[in-house]
């Protein structure tokens, strides 16, 4: 019997962006006997959509939870933007009868039904609440001694507090707890909740001066005071906020003329270097900020 | 936003005419799922303190948008770019004392500025590609062969009839019809 059993629910961000980020959650999951079924006929969670249609994004996510709710499984989410939208909605159409017969109305038409019997939890929640931190600790073969990591949770982990219910969105101690269970040593740094301006990319820039990017900016504001720290990692839970420090932190180097070199890591990868795990076999090489040093020290 | 149209958006903004304003607008806002609370907006600035965009932009300022939106200036607000600049980190929305829920009202805004036939084209794209795919982000070919080479199952197939269908159902494919023949 696995220890609990979950429809993985996948998103777009992270298949077309960041494998190793899928990969290292199979792999953890696989070593507490968290058994994933892929969900088949799933579609985009409806959160980029929800600045253009409200209505549609609640469709999509609605169907989403019907595929879960037809396996008769509660859903594990990697990215904390479909994690929030499927939260958002699962609790919505949970809680609000007229908008339930609504959806449902057209649900109805494509052969589906909201019931509202499953559950939406991230990762770290199935990591924290069906593994606990006792037992992630016996799983550490190679501890992080002395390594200096700091945590950028993204916004959509922690708000709107209402729906997403995994910690208090103004001292968040989640990361915290899991960085330190790896042997790392967890730091501290200045606007550490900030936002890193990943839905806004683009915005703000001029077609001569990259510079004035919201994204970058809010980006090297973070970088500065994570090197001011002297973080040597950086680790998140978000496709997109990982996108904005890793794949935009050699952009914003040359940008400013400026040097962080500081990996970024999805937890699940920082647990799975702790356990063990062969980097070899995360595919790490995709970060676009080299990990080398970090993993030779290990 | 340099010295210069900064300047112009003061003059243009020292006089609002209130015979060119929508009185109704933030009635017909509050009715809309997300903007209930609008009116108990006491411009306390919370939203526009919190803001880590506002830091960085000059122009973006939620407690303008909400003052805009209260005094009925309706044209200007929804053809304003700085709708389009909240990052959606909700800080706003989990702050605000009167339960505004800012990033609400603003997804309300942005949603009727596309009924008014106004999307940015980023947006443009991933509604394509959800009614084209089902998925937002189309992955690339590089992409698949890698999972399949680090030992990764295959992506479950979507279903882009069923989502095609839905968006049909609710508008939404007509609306994006409509936005591709005026463009």
């Amino acid at each position: 019997m696995p220890k609990s059993t979950h429809s993985f629910f996948l998103g777009c961000a992270i298949p077309s962006m960041v494998l190793s980020y899928e990969i290292a959650t199979r792999r953890i999951a696989k070593s507490f006997d968290i058994e994933l079924v892929e969900m088949p006929e799933f579609s985009c969670c409806g959160l980029p959509l929800d600045p253009v249609s409200h209505d549609m994004m609640l469709l999509l996510a609605a169907q989403n939870l019907c595929l879960a709710e037809q396996q008769g499984l509660n859903i594990m989410t990697m990215c904390p933007g479909c994690n929030g939208t499927l939260c958002k909605v699962n609790k919505m159409l949970k809680e609000d009868r007229k908008l339930k017969e609504t959806v449902n109305g057209y649900l109805s038409k494509v052969g589906m039904e909201f019931k509202g019997n499953i559950s939406v939890k991230h990762l770290v929640q199935v990591l924290t609440e069906d593994v606990g931190y006792e037992e992630i600790k016996k799983t550490i073969q190679r501890p992080l001694k002395g390594l200096k990591v700091a945590a950028h949770y993204g916004c959509h982990i922690l708000r709107p507090a209402e729906y997403v219910e995994i910690d208090d969105p103004e001292n968040p101690t989640i990361l915290k707890k899991l960085i330190e269970v790896t042997g790392a040593r967890y730091l501290d740094y200045v606007n550490e909740l900030q936002c890193c301006g990943a839905t806004i990319i683009g915005a703000g820039r001029s077609p001569v001066d990259r510079k004035g990017d919201l994204s970058i900016q809010l980006a090297r504001d973070k970088l500065i005071h994570l090197k001011e720290a002297g973080v040597q990692a950086l680790v998140t839970l978000c496709p997109s906020c990982y996108r904005v420090f890793d794949v935009n932190q050699p952009i914003i180097e040359r940008l400013f003329g400026e040097d962080y070199g500081i990996p970024v890591l999805h937890y699940p990868e920082l647990l799975a270097l702790a356990m063990g795990i062969n980097p070899n076999d995360l595919a790490l090489t995709e970060h676009r900020v080299k990990l080398s040093n970090l993993i030779e020290g290990l | 936003m340099n010295k210069e149209t900064r300047k112009e958006e003061n003059e243009q903004t020292s006089v609002i005419k209130m015979s060119e304003t929508d009185s109704r607008f933030k009635y017909e806002l509050s009715k809309i799922p997300g903007a209930e609370n609008l009116m108990l907006c006491f411009q306390c600035g919370t939203c526009t303190a919190d803001c880590p965009v506002a830091r960085f932009n000059g122009s973006y300022r939620p407690i303008r948008i909400l003052r805009m939106a209260l005094l009925g200036m309706k044209d200007r607000v929804l053809s304003s770019d700085d709708i389009w600049l909240c990052a959606t980190c909700f800080t706003c929305t989990d702050r605000c004392p009167q339960g505004v829920e800012f990033a609400s009202v603003l997804r309300v805004l942005r949603n009727m500025a596309v009924k008014e036939g106004i999307i940015p084209p980023g947006f443009r794209e991933i509604a394509s590609n959800i009614l084209e795919t089902g998925l937002a982000n189309k992955v690339a070919r590089l992409q698949l062969k890698k999972r399949e080479m680090t030992g990764l199952p295959p992506i479950p197939n979507s279903n882009p009839k069923r989502v095609a269908k839905l968006a049909e159902m609710v508008g939404f494919s007509k609306m994006m019809e409509r936005r591709t023949q005026s463009a």
